[in-house]
């Protein structure tokens, strides 16, 4: 066996512009989605019952069915009922509105792991119960869930190859095309492997600084440097 | 008009009752203990006054306020009515100040320079002046607990309900708290206190009431109470407390 990377890296151009589009997808997905899973969560714990089964049936929903197929509803489907979109359109809503389902079970469980001493703080200085969670709750419980948040990032980061189904020319879209041109599937695929996996722990290290700097006074961290200082 | 009235008040979780028709006064500017055994009440009728907890029957009271399960109505009573916990509760990702600030910031839309004004002049009160922008995790237990009657008295509150707030710090800790709330006292404030602390609500208190299988079983001038207790449950109490 002999690999030749020549003609896979003769298409640089397309492989660049398949990575910047699975950058701008992924990030686009996680602030969309992180605000709707937000909303969401607001939803659940302050409005009424109603509105709580309905958060949690759409939860339910979006994470017992296949990424792929939610794409193809929303790619196929929304058209009949007149909503036409590009692939590209199609992938973020999907994308946001999946990682939203996910976010919103995450951020559920930190919500439910705040003392209900921190609540009753609050309401006892007169706030009201909506100002109790945007004020007392939901930091607190983002700082507590922020990891597992995080690794829901990276896996929609690298879901988002799913959506070269509907020839979106992200990393994997890119990589269809570049195999095709030049039947050097393996090759082509050792350096899509690369790149993702690049993408992935660049993207896990940034969130976990951006954690660090973003949480520090709720986190561990904060502690254990002051005792080291105190030290 | 008395600052906290509560009027033949009964409290049951689920079949369990733990206030058995309570009924007690509190003038402005008197400082009142409730002293008793774990489970005799005392703590449930102390957040049955802030509505923390709904009453089964009954009236209650506060600072001109009627309690009730409105929210709306909680809010405003709650602006009148502070309350510290046995476990600080302070807000873990806010400094000392936010803390403090928090609330008069957002119900009552107090200017940021004029909250801030207002946290270093409870902080002062609190003896914590240099803790302005510390987080409560880099405090001692004392502390956080003087942090967070500066947050209740930057509500400007009319009545103030301490619940056991000296039961989780040892000794040494417990005393300095203690002082700040003397010093309340002695400036006039009306406070109602659950306390294990028998010589606090002897020396402080100007009223001291025992309470009993959810009653009040006895009650009087903190002096009389303590060296002539009238029943034996009393009695028991005061001499098992002195140790």
């Amino acid at each position: 066996m002999s690999l030749q990377f020549e003609s896979v890296l003769a298409e640089t151009d397309i492989i660049l512009d398949g990575i910047m589009l699975t950058i701008g997808l992924s990030a686009s997905a996680i602030v969309l989605g992180l605000i709707f899973a937000v909303l969401l969560v607001a939803l659940r714990t302050l409005a009424g019952r109603w509105a709580g089964i309905a958060v949690d049936c759409y939860v339910e929903l979006m994470r017992n069915t296949p990424f792929l197929v939610q794409l193809f509803m929303i790619f196929f489907g929304l058209p009949l009922v007149g909503i036409r979109m590009s692939g590209t359109q199609a992938a973020l809503l999907a994308m946001t509105l999946n990682l939203a389902a996910y976010a919103t079970e995450i951020i559920r469980a930190g919500v439910d792991s705040i003392h209900k001493s921190q609540l009753e703080a609050g309401l006892s200085l007169a706030l009201s119960k909506r100002q109790v969670f945007q004020y007392v709750v939901l930091q607190p419980a983002f700082a507590r869930v922020w990891p597992a948040l995080s690794s829901q990032f990276v896996l929609m980061m690298l879901a988002s190859s799913i959506c070269s189904f509907i020839s979106v020319q992200e990393l994997s879209g890119a990589a269809a095309i570049i195999e095709q041109r030049t039947f050097r599937s393996f090759e082509t695929y050792i350096i899509v492997t690369v790149i993702y996996l690049l993408l992935a722990l660049s993207l896990k290290v940034f969130l976990l600084w951006l954690g660090q700097r973003l949480f520090a006074p709720v986190s561990g961290l904060a502690r254990v440097d002051v005792k080291a200082e105190a030290a | 008009m008395p600052a906290v009235l509560i009027d033949d008040v009964h409290k049951r979780f689920g079949n369990l009752e733990v206030l058995k028709g309570v009924s007690l006064t509190v003038e402005p500017g008197q400082v009142v203990a409730l002293i008793g055994r774990s489970g005799s009440g005392k703590s449930t009728l102390l957040r049955c006054i802030n509505g923390l907890e709904a009453i089964q029957s009954g009236r209650i009271e506060v600072a001109g306020h009627i309690v009730d399960q409105d929210p709306k109505h909680l809010r405003e009573l709650r602006k009148d009515v502070g309350i510290v916990f046995q476990s600080y509760n302070l807000f873990p990702h806010l400094t000392v100040s936010q803390n403090i600030m928090l609330s008069p910031r957002i119900t009552q839309n107090v200017p940021q320079a004029q909250a801030e004004t207002l946290a270093r002049e409870v902080l002062a009160q609190v003896g914590l002046s240099e803790k302005f922008d510390s987080y409560p995790d880099n405090l001692s237990g004392g502390q956080q607990q003087r942090v967070a009657i500066a947050r209740s008295l930057a509500m400007r509150p009319k009545v103030m309900l301490f619940d056991e707030v000296t039961s989780a710090l040892d000794p040494e800790l417990t005393g300095e708290v203690l002082l700040v709330m003397e010093k309340l006292a002695k400036g006039g404030m009306t406070m109602l206190l659950v306390t294990h602390e028998m010589n606090f609500a002897r020396n402080v208190a100007s009223t001291t009431i025992f309470m009993h299988q959810g009653k009040i079983w006895e009650s009087g001038p903190s002096r009389e109470l303590f060296s002539n207790p009238q029943t034996p449950e009393l009695r028991n109490f005061v001499s098992a407390g002195a140790h």
